[in-house]
């Protein structure tokens, strides 16, 4: 009976995570030039000796530095648990939220009893697949940057 | 519109189950007066045209809540609608949508009050014998009553069941109506029957289909805002969930005011008559 009470909870709460891993993404890709964080661009300049990176630097900015989405500053970021974790984390709190939403949309046209459980089954299935798919490219990713050598 | 009309038309939608398949229009003209009411109007029709025109209604003052009614495609109260305010010379009334139809203007609003029981819409409380025999008053400050006063105005009329898109597509969500009654009973100090309520409310019946449409809000003829009330107990709902919500005792007795002065220059009462 409580089931509407629990989704809609960590519907907000898979929401709260987004907004502050969207916070991170802007930080690291957007205001890099503003407020420089060593863990989220390790291989920009001034952290890394760019001499040592020989893939840095492939797109700089104007000052030199390496661009957040250089692969250089890609395979530091990827290398670390945290990171990974983070990519599951916010791939599992997205798919909730919009799958959840898009339910609550179908929902809205009034579909019968059977129509609505086969909704949440296909649902369900189709979060799964996609996050068992998703988590399963953060962890080889890690894999590949780890093997990188540089 | 000029009170210069000395007629009116009443386009109304007729429906006898006995005789009819479908609703249908038909259409009457009355004469106006100034400040008529459009229930006025139907009793002007029923006298002077059809003696069978169907409808509910009471109280002819906005408090029975018994004559809502769709009036120029909104819903209304007929009591409290003067037909100088609807800017026409035209009156179209129908029954309130999202309910069936018991007759003419007549809906069955018996699924919207089931619905209302199911919620408790009373104090709930675990020390019955006080409920039930009274020894004096539960206390509650004026800051506390202020959390769920606007919501004791509900009069029942339906207006906000007949406004609400949710209500007009899912048939389990139990309405702005009841969802806000039990709200008003959550916020009150005095009860203690939100973990009962719950029960109903986490799920499919409580307030999660609501996407704030802020219809039922508007059709309201006494102020009320169920949209809010719904949104607060959502609020409440997920706090609750989060383990984070304050379980409050319900409000003791009040205790009887000792040491009452009587102020001087106050005259007796008068002796008893009986």
């Amino acid at each position: 009976m409580m089931r509407d009470q629990k989704l809609w909870a960590w519907h907000l709460i898979a929401g709260a995570v987004i907004l502050i891993f969207l916070g991170v993404h802007m930080l690291t890709m957007h205001m890099e030039g503003v407020i420089k964080i060593q863990s989220l661009n390790p291989a920009s300049v001034g952290h890394v000796d760019k001499a040592k990176i020989p893939q840095a630097g492939d797109r700089t900015s104007d000052e030199g530095d390496i661009h957040p989405i250089d692969w250089a500053n890609v395979r530091a970021r990827g290398v670390r648990t945290l990171y990974m974790t983070g990519y599951i984390v916010l791939l599992g709190a997205a798919l909730f939220h919009g799958l959840y939403g898009l339910r609550n949309i179908l929902f809205e046209l009034n579909p019968a009893v059977w129509l609505k459980k086969t909704l949440s089954a296909l649902l369900l299935l189709l979060g799964l697949g996609l996050f068992v798919y998703g988590a399963w490219a953060a962890v080889m990713a890690r894999a590949v940057a780890r093997a990188w050598k540089m | 519109m000029s009170t210069k009309f000395e007629n009116i038309t009443y386009r109304i939608r007729r429906f006898d189950p006995e005789r009819d398949r479908t609703p249908n229009w038909e259409e009457y003209r009355v004469p106006y007066t100034a400040g008529m009411t459009v229930l006025e109007g139907l009793w002007k029709v029923k006298e002077l045209h059809s003696p069978t025109l169907a409808w509910r209604s009471s109280c002819r003052m906005g408090v029975c809540g018994s004559c809502g009614m769709l009036i120029n495609g909104k819903p209304r109260l007929a009591c409290n609608t003067q037909i100088a305010e609807l800017d026409s010379d035209t009156v179209v009334v129908a029954p309130l949508p999202n309910f069936d139809i018991i007759r003419d203007l007549v809906p069955e609003l018996k699924p919207m009050f089931a619905s209302h029981q199911e919620l408790m819409p009373y104090v709930v409380r675990e020390d019955v014998e006080e409920r039930e025999h009274p020894t004096n008053e539960f206390f509650q400050s004026a800051h506390e009553l202020e959390h769920y006063l606007q919501f004791t105005y509900c009069i029942k009329c339906g207006c906000c069941m007949a406004a609400c898109p949710t209500v007009a597509t899912d048939a389990l969500y139990s309405g702005p109506m009841p969802l806000g009654q039990a709200h008003r009973y959550n916020s009150d100090t005095r009860d203690g029957g939100f973990a009962a309520r719950k029960a109903i409310l986490g799920g499919e019946a409580g307030p999660w289909r609501c996407h704030y449409a802020g219809e039922c809000s508007r059709a309201c003829p006494k102020g009320v805002d169920p949209a809010k009330a719904i949104q607060l107990m959502k609020r409440e709902l997920v706090i609750d969930y989060l383990r984070l919500r304050k379980t409050k005792c319900p409000a003791k007795v009040a205790e009887k005011p000792t040491e009452v002065k009587r102020r001087e220059g106050i005259p007796d009462a008068p002796p008893r008559t009986v």
